[in-house]
């Protein structure tokens, strides 16, 4: 369809665009830039910070670049003298009752209302009534996020990425005026309502207003215990990302460099969750062909399909609080991160001849849920606390600043045995998708004997940013053991993000969809969009990051998780079989029913 | 109400109620009404009623006692109007139960005047023949938004019909086209009464012209002005005029169902719109096959919570989703995705309670009311220090001194005229200089005010300028949303600088920042609420320079409203020694002995006056 095409006129500057096209975009197109604060990329427009307020001839008042739609023969001026002096206005507005603590703030130097202000070079003396700090208490009641309203500017991001990009809507507008505030249902603690602390709202503020809780001093108090052993396990979407927080190109993987740098830091041993993310495959890939097999051949009724991913623990939380009834379509396997440290707790030790109670486990993780999944009460199987801390790629960026490391100049080393191993397999965890390939790859050989019918091992169906992607597998000349699945054509779904999640969930529900196995991951794109993940997010940073995964996936020399040899050697000589009774014990878990309210 | 099933039939109708009117004028004796809207039934109306009813028919008088609207003379509450058989009917004011003996007594059976009578000030515009077109030759008012109003029972389908109601429909049902309705409300030249001003014709015209197979007609009674109450008025008088108005808006522009968001704070108003959506229904005016055509059209109500941004429509739409109530940039304009992301057209009760007489009178006769660009009249509620608070309804190109001193009957205990709130919240003050301005849409404007709904608050030398801008920033820094920036902080910042100023603490700086952060609001807020938030601030600046100087250079309020600036002063030579103030001040802040002049202790007086009140010989002063 040929659209209808408008030409402008940009600072005298002629452009012409797309009818529809906002001011602001139309300004990009020319390299001219608008300051933003309440707009983002993957949300609606709100048009209501209005420091991108820009003049155009003819009109009242200003316009709000990001919501005004061009129009034909339209004089757009963005640097008029009335333009800077309102913008600079605002922008003292907003300070005035900003709580400017900016050397303590963990958004430091990525804040963009610190940014604009400094443009503007404006301080926060303009108007009298500064904010009064005590007035408003910080929210750190939930393990993963922190909220401290006193430097919110309500642009409302958070309250658009929780309802849009995640139906979720744990925050939202309350109270009018001057009084208005971001809060929750019932202005509950954040740990109290449905908040499935998955960090995009941490990821779009604009301010310090939300950030992760942070664990950076207790990290460092166990290292510099001379008693302790400190094991470290970074989660594949982190090496895709890390260097976006200290100088390095988006998209580079700087997994060697990482590795290294965690050894500087004092990590006494630098593991890899991928590993586990192999063990993941081979535990969920089993998981399903049981199903299969129960609800095929035994006509077990109890059997639940589809069967759900569960690696993402902010769609544990949204599916606990949302569709409880749908906890027995979960696969019951813990997630890497989790797996990982009732593996550390038990095998690491004892291989390392370390009494678990002396041990640290700290992970790297590309997201803020990840925290409260570790202190949740089933995460003990070891004996103890499984994972101890978890940091995001955001807080190991700032323990490298803090450690004096040059990041940029550190050699690449590899990853410490044991558990630190891994393949193609684990590492495409860290995109949408990746579980189901990962997976695909394993269970199709498991049953066939031969590879995945697709060039490369590259499953190209399940790779993208759609929302939601769905893909069928015919599954044809099966070993004997597996001839209930002879012509079986397997039905997958992929969903990233909350609110794709929640259209899928609906769909099976309402029994308009049927699939056999659908992998959720709670944030957009994935891992690689993860709440932990370097500010700011979009969709050209998140794929930059994607493909880097898939990039580190083609350049490792093993792809399939069950050729993962530590993986193989660990079930010899600890586990025994996927599903055995150890797997049972250690590996998996099981969930509870939250309410809404 | 038997169902109407044509536009003959309506007529049959109308004429058997004229012809059963006529016959109970000859049975009754006489006709009383008593005003039984908000105003009338606060000051005691329904008890009056009661007593017209009890005691008529106890004295043997063949009467019918009826309940209607308001009639406009608000600060006479509870008023009546008394009409003998083949007389004029006469109004009384200030109508208690002596008064009503009386009136029954001397007026009723005798036909000698009482007191309280209100010379009857406005004419109404009707289209009805057999109605007497009783205009003084002098009146400055014309009725159209208010013509039912204190004239029929808005409890009675019967009576609106009898007074040419649900005629229009009829007529734009049976003889027009959707786009030839919409050309005559176009050219009629009525523009939004609810303080946008868009060309009415204009916004029904882009609605029919978005395609959607569902739209919507909004009815916006969210009155939230403080000071303004013509719409509770129209819906407790006249709940009809708007059904129908809207019935008409609605074939113009292809909706089938119409929304009335109101206040839930007008319980009346809701009460009887809701009765009469009933009766409209029965009577097949409402529902499907409207009068036997192939229109179908019905109305529901959505309440608000008295939200003052939700008046704006956007906001309004949001609120009746069940939203927040927060207004949306435009465009979209709703008349292209509103109420549901459907087409919707959004006008206010006056608005619409113009309509029908467009259509029974023609556009070109609404054409020859008002100015060249503001056609028809203008409902005001003259609230304030005026003496007759109620509400008028002149023609655009009135004058504010006819609508102050004439209609309105001046200022209240003879103080001096010092200035007029016109357009709420969001207008401006205006002041002497401006009182024979022509009221219109431009002229309001450009005097840096803005019609806004109709609200008309007058003031007088008692009050002070900057108190009656930091008041209305007051009132907008609570009903702002808080969505963008500018209103949110820049109202409350402004509202602060005035505080300032009126505690005595403001400079020079200060006034530049008020009025160049003023200038910033204004020009960079989202909605209207923000955009005309800082008017009373600029307006006063603008008309009262000389006290915001005073305030901030002499540490001086003229009108004595600043009670930080104020000192009380016992003078010596005045002084008697009474004690009197002494005795009765509350914290003990004045001493003497007895016949010697007294003095106040500054750092205990709380400047509450009542030193100033019980001085019988002059010694207070205040400085």
């Amino acid at each position: 369809m040929s659209k209808y095409m408008v030409n402008l006129k940009i600072n005298n500057i002629p452009v012409t665009v797309e009818e529809g096209t906002t001011i602001l975009e139309a300004a990009r197109k020319l390299n001219i830039s608008i300051p933003t604060l309440c707009y983002h990329e993957d949300l609606s427009v709100a048009g209501n910070c209005r420091v991108c307020l820009v003049e155009v001839a003819g009109a009242k008042n200003l316009a709000a670049s990001c919501a005004a739609p061009v129009s034909e023969g339209m004089e757009v001026n963005t640097n008029s003298k009335n333009v800077r002096t309102s913008r600079r206005h605002v922008v003292e507005l907003l300070l005035s009752e900003h709580n400017a603590d900016c050397t303590k703030c963990f958004k430091n130097g990525h804040c963009e209302l610190q940014d604009l202000a400094s443009e503007y070079r404006i301080g926060d003396h303009v108007f009298i009534d500064l904010v009064k700090p005590q007035d408003k208490v910080v929210d750190i009641s939930s393990p993963s996020i922190q909220k401290d309203d006193s430097k919110c500017i309500r642009c409302q991001r958070c309250v658009r990425t929780c309802s849009e990009l995640q139906s979720v809507s744990a925050l939202a507008v309350c109270y009018k005026g001057d009084h208005q505030r971001i809060s929750t249902f019932l202005s509950k603690p954040l740990h109290e309502v449905v908040c499935t602390n998955c960090g995009q709202c941490v990821n779009r503020c604009p301010t310090g207003a939300l950030t992760e809780r942070t664990y950076i001093e207790e990290v460092w108090d166990a290292i510099n215990d001379p008693t302790k052993h400190v094991v470290v396990e970074t989660a594949p979407a982190v090496r895709v990302a890390l260097g976006e927080d200290l100088g390095i190109e988006t998209g580079t993987r700087v997994t060697g460099k990482m590795v290294s740098a965690l050894r500087h830091v004092g990590f006494d041993s630098v593991l890899d969750t991928d590993f586990t993310a192999d063990l993941t495959i081979l535990e969920e890939g089993n998981e399903l062909l049981r199903r299969l097999k129960k609800a095929l051949v035994e006509k077990d009724e109890t059997v639940r399909l589809p069967m759900f991913t569960s690696c993402s623990p902010g769609w544990i939380k949204f599916i606990e609080h949302t569709y409880s009834d749908f906890l027995p379509h979960l696969s019951t396997c813990k997630s890497p991160q989790q797996m990982f440290g009732a593996l550390a707790k038990t095998y690491y030790a004892q291989k390392k001849n370390i009494n678990a109670k002396n041990m640290v486990v700290v992970s790297i993780m590309p997201c803020t849920a990840k925290k409260f999944e570790s202190g949740r009460p089933e995460m003990r199987d070891s004996g103890y606390q499984d994972v101890d801390y978890v940091l995001t790629t955001r807080e190991l960026a700032m323990m490298i600043k803090q450690a004096g490391i040059d990041f940029a100049k550190m050699e690449d080393t590899a990853y410490d045995s044991i558990m630190g191993d891994s393949t193609g397999a684990g590492v495409i965890f860290g995109n949408t998708g990746g579980v189901m390939e990962a997976a695909l790859r394993t269970a199709y050989e498991v049953v066939t004997g031969r590879e995945v019918p697709f060039a490369n091992l590259n499953i190209v169906p399940v790779r993208g940013m759609e929302g939601v992607k769905e893909a069928k597998v015919m599954i044809k000349d099966v070993l004997p053991e597996w001839s209930f699945l002879e012509g079986v054509e397997l039905s997958v779904a992929i969903a990233h993000g909350l609110a794709n999640a929640n259209k899928v969930v609906q769909a099976v529900r309402d029994g308009k969809a049927s699939y056999h196995f659908i992998e959720i991951m709670g944030c957009p794109g994935g891992c690689i969009g993860g709440g932990g993940q370097p500010i700011p997010t979009n969709p050209e940073i998140r794929q930059k990051r994607a493909d880097a995964i898939y990039a580190e996936d083609e350049g490792l020399p093993k792809r399939k998780s069950h050729d993962n040899p530590e993986v193989l050697h660990l079930y010899k000589e600890f586990l025994g079989e996927p599903l055995g009774h150890k797997s049972h014990d250690l590996l998996h878990t099981h969930y509870k029913a939250r309410k809404r309210y | 109400m038997i169902r109407i099933g044509s536009m003959a039939a309506l007529e049959d109708i109308r004429k058997q109620l004229l012809q059963e009117q006529q016959t109970k004028q000859q049975e009754n004796q006489v006709v009383v009404k008593v005003a039984l809207a908000t105003c009338g039934i606060a000051s005691g109306a329904r008890d009056i009623l009661q007593f017209f009813s009890a005691e008529l028919e106890k004295r043997n008088i063949e009467a019918a006692v009826l309940q209607t609207g308001c009639m406009g003379y608000c600060y006479a509450e509870p008023t009546v109007e008394v009409c003998r058989r083949g007389q004029e009917p006469v109004i009384f004011g200030y109508v208690d139960e002596k008064r009503a003996d009386d009136i029954i007594e001397n007026y009723i059976k005798k036909g000698v005047m009482v007191d309280g009578l209100i010379p009857k000030n406005f004419s109404t515009a009707c289209h009805c023949e057999h109605e007497p077109q009783a205009v003084p030759e002098k009146s400055k008012q014309i009725r159209i938004a208010l013509r039912n109003c204190g004239v029929i029972d808005p409890a009675s389908i019967e009576d609106y019909i009898l007074h040419d109601g649900y005629h229009a429909l009829a007529d734009v049902l049976n003889r027009m086209t959707p786009e030839e309705a919409i050309e005559e409300v176009i050219a009629s030249g009525l523009k939004g009464r609810g303080g946008g001003g868009f060309l009415t014709g204009q916004k029904w015209k882009l609605t029919r012209q978005s395609q959607s197979a569902q739209k919507y007609v909004v009815c916006n009674a969210d009155e939230g002005d403080p000071g303004a109450f013509m719409d509770r008025s129209i819906l407790e008088g006249d709940p009809h005029s708007v059904i129908e108005a809207m019935a008409i808006c609605a074939y113009c522009i292809g909706a089938g169902q119409g929304l009335v968001y109101i206040r839930a704070e007008y319980p009346l108003a809701i009460d009887r719109l809701l009765h009469a959506i009933g009766q409209a229904r029965e009577a097949g005016l409402l529902g499907s096959h409207i009068l036997g055509t192939d229109f179908h059209f019905d109305i529901s109500l959505r309440y608000g919570a008295g939200a003052f941004v939700c008046g704006e429509e956007t906001a309004l739409i949001h609120s009746m989703e069940g939203h927040r109530g927060e207004p949306t940039v435009k465009p979209p304009f709703p008349s292209e995705a509103g109420y549901l992301g459907k087409p919707t057209n959004v006008n206010n009760v006056e608005t619409f309670a113009c309509i029908p007489l467009i259509f029974r009178l023609g556009a070109a006769w609404f054409n020859t009311i008002g100015t060249a660009n503001s056609k028809g009249t203008k409902v005001f509620a003259l609230a304030g220090k005026i003496n007759k608070v109620g509400l008028v309804e002149v023609p655009m190109g009135t004058t504010l001194r006819d609508v102050i001193f004439d209609i309105g009957g001046g200022i209240q205990h003879d103080k001096q005229f010092k200035a007029v709130q016109t357009g709420g919240p969001s207008g401006g003050c205006l002041t002497a200089k401006h009182l024979d301005t022509p009221i219109d849409y431009e002229n309001l404007t450009k005097a840096g005010s803005m019609m806004g709904s109709g609200g008309m608050i007058v003031m007088d030398e008692d009050d002070c300028m900057v108190s009656v801008a930091k008041y209305y920033l007051d009132f907008t820094v609570e009903e702002s949303c808080g969505k963008c920036s500018p209103c949110r902080i820049g109202n409350k910042r402004l509202h602060e600088i005035l505080e300032k100023i009126t505690r005595g603490e403001g400079s020079m700086d200060d006034l530049n920042k008020l009025r160049n952060l003023a200038h910033v609001v204004k020009e960079t807020s989202l909605c209207g609420l923000g955009q005309s938030s800082p008017n009373p601030v600029l307006s006063t600046m603008e008309n009262f320079w000389e006290e915001y100087l005073e305030h901030v250079s002499d540490k001086k309020c003229r009108a004595g409203v600043c009670k930080a600036m104020m000192k009380y002063f016992i003078l010596e030579e005045h002084c008697v020694g009474c004690m009197a103030c002494a005795r009765n001040c509350p914290v003990n802040a004045i001493s003497g002995e007895k016949k010697m002049p007294h003095t106040i202790d500054q750092s205990i007086c709380i400047k509450c006056g009542v030193c100033f009140e019980k001085c019988k010989f002059n010694a207070i002063e205040i400085r």
